[in-house]
């Protein structure tokens, strides 16, 4: 068995605030983590591993200091982290993401052996698209298996899985073909904890650091040159500029007049003011 | 990015019309109504994509609601979504006829179904957009999202390649009123041996109780934040929805605890909701709130702290204790709405 799971170092948008004065995103002394529903794919790897011995490599493309992710996963049990790292990736959209990491998968099997199966997160804290892990399965040529909450059954052998996807109001059970990409939600598993040592020893692990040329991508379809959407704005939404409309008095006349308001504004659906005749 | 393609080969605005067990999810009729408004803008025309199992008694509404054509793809093994036999069949229909703009809805089907056509036509996605705007002179969609966990918009655009491609949220573009007298052409699909080599098969599909979805369509939504201050507290919203005909609804924070089941939770983590009328009950406004429900058409406020960040979205609103406050307006509603009944029972 040998998973891939895709991993992205994202700030902590929890932690993220608007600078009031220049109305832009306050970064500084924001932590940067694991993307947390990556490590709920990572689990799901290592949980294969603990079943049916192999191989788990995480992978990720950012900038060098993304190497602590990987060594954070590294921690928890991870065998091999990569690091896709180089200027030219910088600024990727979803379609360029994906076109790295599909490189670097490609390398990784055939320097490792074949991959059984991909996993990423649903979404990420801070992009936030849940584009790259159906993009990434496209460009792999496997089938996508997304909004995973339970894998029923695996079997690496005969090349089957059997999941639960959850959409809106319903539970789908789908059986697929392996390899794959799964993408998966928090409900599939408990994450595992670091030990203090495996903490320790993880932090002088080595990760393997791929460019552009490492993997043999086309840097015309690499970062911001590959990438065909552009941000072409950005901005803190604005506060609306009519104001609230204060009802004021004592808590009973204030209601009062609240809803006479509401009614005769035909703000209440149903409702019709007093006096009013159906058309 | 090396990429040739004719802009102007490429015209016509399509949605995906997503169904989901055979039934056509409203957003579908948001998102022609959206795309109405963009195409008359650059005068092109409105296409829909029905694919599914015996959906094609859908294609007149979508024509009512704005479409000009509807591209209909019916057979047995489509009648569950699945995103390799549905990417397949959408990419060839999209190199067949070459739209400009397609939307999707931002829907689990549709965000699949989006990235995988998108990465086989090598074009960009704009994900989970709740603003589009249309730059005529340059027929470039201007797709405007949240991101960083709603804190910022971000407007992006893809003006060098086609077709140009967003998912919608639900619930963020109005819902035409359908017209009955449009005409429109209904176009079937030649489907073939549509699953053959399908990787994929469903199983079973066990629907949820409706709870998950009676936010979706509530006119009325009287929503409780920390405020309420307890569960047993609950009551004073419950009754004030009650009398406006409503349902009840909570901020994360009364989710988390148990309070109101999480199907029930308005915002970014939550549900989109768009009521006619949003009353906020001891909610403080955070923008992870508020992005689940500004677009509710009369939202009311009542909160005791008069800074408090709700009353920047709030078109109306009381300042006060909402002990006092709730049960008074409940009964004020009360009052009136048996007025209101008698009348109209009168005519
Ligand atoms: C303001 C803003 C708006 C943007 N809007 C868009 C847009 O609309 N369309 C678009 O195509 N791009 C957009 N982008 C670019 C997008 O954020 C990046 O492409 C990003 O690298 C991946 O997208 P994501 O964070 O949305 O990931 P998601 O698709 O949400 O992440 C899902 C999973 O994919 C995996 N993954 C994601 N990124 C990586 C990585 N670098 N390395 C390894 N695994 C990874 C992880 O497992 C993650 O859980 C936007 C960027 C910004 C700054
Ligand atoms: C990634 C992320 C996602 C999130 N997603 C969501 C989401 O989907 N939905 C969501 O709601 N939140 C979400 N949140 C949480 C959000 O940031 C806020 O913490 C939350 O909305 C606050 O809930 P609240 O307004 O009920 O509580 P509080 O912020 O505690 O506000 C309580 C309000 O009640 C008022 N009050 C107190 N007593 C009274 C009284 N007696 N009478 C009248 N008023 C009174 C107070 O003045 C105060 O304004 C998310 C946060 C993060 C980081």
């Amino acid at each position: 068995m040998h998973a891939v799971v895709c991993i992205k170092q994202v700030p902590d948008t929890t932690e993220v605030r608007i600078d009031p004065k220049t109305g832009t995103l306050d970064r500084r002394g924001v932590p940067n983590i694991v993307n947390p529903e990556d490590l709920h794919a990572l689990e799901a790897a290592l949980e294969f591993r603990d079943r049916f011995g192999g191989r788990v490599t995480v992978l990720t493309m950012g900038p060098n200091f993304a190497a602590s992710a990987l060594r954070e996963c590294l921690a928890l049990g991870a065998d091999e982290g990569v690091l896709l790292t180089d200027r030219r990736f910088a600024a990727a959209d979803t379609f360029a993401t994906t076109y790295a990491l599909w490189s670097a998968i490609q390398k990784i099997e055939k320097e490792r052996g074949p991959v059984d199966v991909v996993l990423t997160g649903r979404y990420a804290l801070d992009g936030d698209t849940g584009q790259v892990g159906p993009g990434l399965a496209r460009r792999l040529r496997v089938p996508l298996l997304s909004y995973v909450t339970a894998i029923e059954e695996v079997d690496f052998e005969a090349k089957r899985i059997v999941v639960q996807r959850h959409i809106e109001g319903a539970v789908v059970t789908l059986e697929s073909r392996l390899p794959a990409v799964l993408t998966c939600s928090a409900d599939l598993n408990q994450v595992r904890y670091a030990s203090l040592p495996a903490l320790l020893a993880a932090q002088q692990a080595q990760v393997t650091a791929w460019s552009v040329d490492d993997v043999g991508a086309d840097p015309e379809q690499c970062g911001l040159k590959g990438s065909p959407t552009i941000v072409s704005k950005s901005f803190v939404p604005e506060p609306r500029t009519d104001t609230c409309r204060l009802f004021e008095g004592e808590p009973a006349e204030a209601a009062a007049s609240l809803v006479d308001f509401l009614i005769a504004e035909h703000r209440i659906p149903g409702f019709e003011p007093v006096g009013a005749k159906e058309a | 990015m090396p990429k040739n393609v004719n802009i102007d080969e490429w015209r016509g605005i399509w949605v995906y019309a997503e169904q989901r067990r055979g039934q056509v999810s409203p957003v579908t009729w948001e998102l022609i109504g959206a795309a109405r408004r963009l195409a008359d803008a650059i005068d092109t025309y409105v296409a829909a994509v029905l694919i599914g199992d015996g959906v094609g008694r859908y294609a007149d509404e979508a024509v009512a609601c704005g479409a000009d054509r509807v591209f209909v793809a019916e057979h047995p093994e489509l009648a569950e979504f699945r995103t390799e036999v549905y990417g397949r069949l959408v990419v060839q229909l999209v190199l067949e006829r070459k739209p400009e703009i397609f939307l999707l809805p931002a829907t689990t089907q549709g965000r699949d179904l989006a990235s995988t056509v998108a990465t086989d036509l090598a074009c960009g996605l704009t994900a989970d957009t709740t603003q589009l705007e249309m730059d005529v002179q340059k027929r470039m969609l201007l797709a405007t999202r949240p991101t960083f966990g709603g804190q910022q918009l971000a407007t992006i655009t893809s003006a060098n390649w086609r077709p140009q491609m967003a998912t919608v949220r639900p619930k963020v573009m109005p819902r035409p009123e359908p017209d009955p007298s449009r005409h429109g052409e209904v176009i079937r699909l030649e489907v073939g041996d549509v699953a053959a080599d399908a990787p994929t098969r469903v199983l079973k599909v066990v629907e949820e109780s409706n709870e998950s979805r009676i936010l979706d369509e509530a006119d009325v939504i009287v929503a409780a934040g920390r405020g309420i201050g307890s569960k047993a507290n609950l009551y004073l919203v419950e009754e004030l929805a009650e009398a406006l005909g409503g349902e009840v609804a909570g901020s994360r924070p009364i989710c988390d605890a148990g309070w109101l089941p999480k199907a029930r939770q308005v915002g970014q983590t939550g549900i989109t909701v768009r009521p006619k009328l949003y009353v906020a009950v001891g909610i403080s406004g955070a923008v992870q709130h508020v992005v689940g429900m500004m677009q509710s058409g009369t939202i009311v406020a009542i909160n005791s702290d008069p800074h408090a960040p709700i009353f920047q979205v709030a078109h109306v609103g009381i300042v006060g204790d909402l002990f006092k406050v709730v049960p008074a307006l409940t009964q004020a509603v009360r009052q009136r709405g048996r007025r209101a009944v008698l009348e109209t029972v009168g005519g």
